[in-house]
């Protein structure tokens, strides 16, 4: 090639390239296409937008290619779309503009891709387009002169088809060669009365020096269209720029100008033109095999049918698969743990590493095959174009809470874990329904609840193996009508905001590209192990800490020791279990389990539940083996006979009614419903806290839940207690 | 055709070609921008199980939309339902 003899760039800095495109143009597969796994995955400061950025080496020059958020128009919508348009303009603090843009047009869809692409030529950033999905456009007998709409738009061209790997080398080749020079091009233009008002406003940006010449009179166009747009107004200029277009605006309108329409009509008219005379497409509308499964798969009756089944599936996977190499995990993480504590003499180094380090670094890695398995079912869904149709199908149910119909699949998954839940709730676009699922997520019953039930319900509530299912299953639905509830609430109180207009793009079904999915599997799984990770391990050291100090006084000690010479085994086993009985009563956490006791007393709680509860405040499964440590008995799980035995028997050690059992039946079904609302998860704490960027709402949560864990505990004991 | 009539007025099949939009202006301009801008040929396709959003056919692909914002387009039905 001729640009390798000549390089028209000297090796230098590197430099940005930004993929730029609607949403379903295919934009993301060609980034993966570019830059494979030589990506990273961030966000933007100061908001929850994705920022995804690969590196590419042509010819010798580095670019860093910059994943913008999918968008229509630069007229933005919403949190992704303003930093789309904010990068384009060179408006984002933080990020220099682009030194090229790469507009991903899908060809199958020309006229409507064509309107980003060309609102990006006018604001002058060196562009070259990317025409995706050609492979479409000639499987339906259409054709598109790629090399005349090039020169019509004044920009270099390419045809791709993304999810094939074509034309990729063309597209490098295209980067390589382009000398960022302006091109020649026609221009759309407005109306003749229209021109001398935008002109003002156009002007008036210039002098402000907020856009470059060319770019302004279409930001000039899009101030004047939108009454709303007040924020960017007040950015750019304030008052001044504020009465000029408010007086364009009467302009318009005294010359019969719908300001609103100005943009999209002028411009749409022109694309028009340039599109017929460069293409030739069939208009006739013929039912495609994407219409004939739509017609299935949104049927009225088939339609739902199908979704159930989907979510069925969906939910056996993260709720039974997953279960298998979560056992493998746990296995090995026992192995480990009990390979350093024989490898290493017993002490307080060792049980940080096996107790603290090892346990805690499992806590975090027993959740990746959850998450693994429910990001490849919704990567799937995505790129096969079905969830879409899920949001169009669940709308109107979801509505009724004043959540958007992609809220659903975060709360279904919330059902198996919360993690992998609030890291779906990123597929809904208004930030406020966002954080009204992500804060509800929790109460949805999760898998790590299911022991804490099995175990009181198995010691405690009376019946046979009916009312205990039947009971269960009212804790299940108690999590959901509390879900939505709360959802209802919020919606209408702090996080009062309109359900947002529904304009829902329905692609047509695609065979799903699993490159994209793994990789897409692969980007979450690493961001929760970085980021909730270390969370998630320093909390278990912490907490290691709170339970192994102060260490038990040496005179103790030494009456445990003293009585184990000679002891059979089994009685051994009870001294080991006596001795750490007697070690957590003496540590921080039983500290303050005893401390807390006058708030959980009105409960029906001793100090040793105040362990209990304090403990699963990393995991709330943890909750059946500090039961298990605080009652001796050695290696509890939740069927455990004698731990059921031990706290059927457990009796108060003091106070008014010192003797008597704890655990009454009253206690025991508050207990339940403390679990069912209590937020006792740090790793959920942790993905709240990276997923809405602050730790004001993590707190929010954990507070609004313990409020309801208390006070549901003390009304469903307070009213089993009158019923029996 | 002088007869306009609500976008969500068609039945499944039908089609009418846009003559006015209403409603804010910010969902306007959206609305435009995706391509539902007067005198283009829209078709109703479907409405989703439970009755709302409506499953569109514009320029060649297909929106979906809520039937409140759909009654706020006005068309002129075009007559002849296509397919």
């Amino acid at each position: 090639m001729l640009t390798r003899a000549a390089p028209t760039h000297a090796p230098g800095p590197k430099r940005v390239l930004a993929l730029a495109g609607n949403p379903n143009s295919g934009k993301t597969t060609l980034f993966n296409g570019l830059t494979g796994l030589r990506q990273k995955v961030g966000n933007y400061p100061g908001v929850t937008v994705e920022r995804k950025v690969g590196s590419l080496v042509v010819d010798g020059s580095q670019w860093d290619i910059l994943d913008l958020p999918g968008t229509y128009s630069l007229t933005a919508r919403s949190p992704e779309e303003a930093i789309a348009r904010d990068i384009l303009l060179g408006d984002m603090a933080d990020t220099p503009r682009p030194d090229l843009v790469v507009v991903v047009v899908d060809a199958s869809n020309l006229n409507r891709n064509l309107y980003l692409a060309t609102q990006v030529l006018d604001t002058g950033v060196p562009t070259i387009l990317a025409f995706n999905m050609m492979d479409v456009v000639q499987a339906a007998g259409d054709e598109i002169d790629i090399d005349a709409l090039s020169e019509r738009l004044g920009a270099p061209a390419v045809a791709t088809v993304a999810n094939r790997r074509d034309g990729i080398g063309e597209l490098t080749a295209a980067l390589a060669r382009h000398t960022g020079d302006a091109q020649n091009r026609t221009r759309w233009t407005m109306p003749d009365p229209a021109l001398a008002p935008v002109a003002r406003v156009a002007q008036e940006l210039r002098t402000a020096g907020v856009a470059r010449p060319e770019a302004s009179d279409g930001e000039a166009a899009r101030l004047l269209g939108v009454d709303g747009s007040r924020e960017r107004i007040e950015r750019y200029g304030g008052a001044q720029l504020a009465s000029i277009v408010q007086s364009a605006r009467s302009g318009l309108l005294e010359a019969g100008i719908d300001p609103t329409t100005l943009e999209a009509e002028a411009r749409y008219r022109w694309i028009r033109a340039v599109t017929t005379a460069t293409t030739r497409i069939h208009h006739e509308r013929v039912a495609t095999r994407s219409d004939r499964i739509d017609g299935v798969l949104t049927h009225r009756v088939f339609g739902p049918a199908a979704f159930l089944l989907l979510m069925v599936l969906v939910f056996e996977a993260i709720f039974a698969w997953a279960g298998i190499p979560m056992a493998w995990i746990d296995a090995a993480v026992s192995a480990a743990a009990d390979a350093v504590a024989g490898a290493l003499p017993s002490g307080a180094l060792t049980s940080l590493l096996t107790d603290g380090i090892i346990s805690g670094v499992g806590s975090v890695v027993i959740f990746l095959p959850q998450i693994l398995l429910l990001f490849f079912f919704i990567g799937l869904l995505e790129d096969t174009g079905y969830m879409a149709r899920v949001a169009f199908m669940m709308d109107q149910t979801m509505r009724r809470v004043g959540l958007h119909g992609r809220a659903f699949i975060p709360l279904l998954s919330s059902f198996a874990c919360a993690i992998p839940g609030i890291m779906a709730t990123r597929t809904i676009e208004s930030p406020k329904d966002r954080l009204v699922t992500t804060l509800v997520a929790p109460l949805m019953t999760c898998s790590a609840r299911l022991p804490v039930y099995t175990l009181l319900i198995a010691a405690f509530l009376p019946g046979g193996p009916q009312a205990k299912a039947l009971a269960m299953t009212g804790l299940y639905a108690l999590g959901v009508v509390s879900a939505i509830a709360v959802a209802f609430v919020l919606k209408r109180t702090m996080l009062k905001s309109e359900t947002p207009a529904l304009i829902l793009e329905l692609p047509p079904y695609k065979r799903p590209n699993f490159r994209s999915v793994a990789l897409n599997m692969w980007d979450r799984a690493r961001m929760f192990l970085q980021r909730a990770g270390t969370v998630i391990l320093s909390v278990s050291i912490v907490l290691w800490f709170l339970s192994y100090y102060p260490s038990l006084p040496a005179a103790d000690v030494a009456a445990f020791d003293a009585q184990r010479p000679g002891a059979s085994a089994a009685t051994l086993a009870e001294i080991g279990a006596a001795e750490a009985s007697a070690r957590t009563r003496a540590s921080f956490a039983g500290r303050l389990g005893r401390f807390i006791e006058p708030v959980v007393r009105p409960l029906g709680y001793d100090w040793r539940i105040g362990i209990g509860l304090l403990s699963s405040f990393a995991a709330r499964e943890v909750f059946v083996g500090a039961m298990g440590t605080v009652y001796s008995v050695g290696d509890a799980d939740e069927q455990s006979e004698s731990l059921h035995g031990r706290l059927r028997e457990a009796t108060w050690d003091d106070g008014p009614n010192a003797g008597q059992p704890i655990y009454t039946l009253p206690t025991a079904v508050g207990l339940l419903v403390f679990y069912v609302f209590a937020l006792q998860c740090v790793s959920t704490i942790a993905v709240m806290w990276r997923e809405t960027n602050s730790w004001r709402w993590p707190a929010f949560a954990w507070a609004y839940m313990a409020a309801l864990a208390y006070a549901g505990a003390w009304v469903a004991r307070t009213f089993t207690a009158w019923i029996t | 055709m002088m007869d306009v009539t609500p976008l969500a007025s068609l039945m499944p099949g039908q089609a009418g070609v846009i003559a006015e939009l209403h409603g804010d202006d910010s969902l306007r301009v959206r609305l435009m921008e995706m391509g539902l801008i007067r005198g283009e040929t829209v078709h109703v396709l479907k409405y989703a199980p439970l009755g709302d959003p409506v499953e569109l056919d514009i320029a060649g692909y297909h929106l979906s939309i809520r039937k409140g914002d759909a009654q706020r387009i006005l068309v002129s039905p075009t007559g002849q339902p296509t397919r």
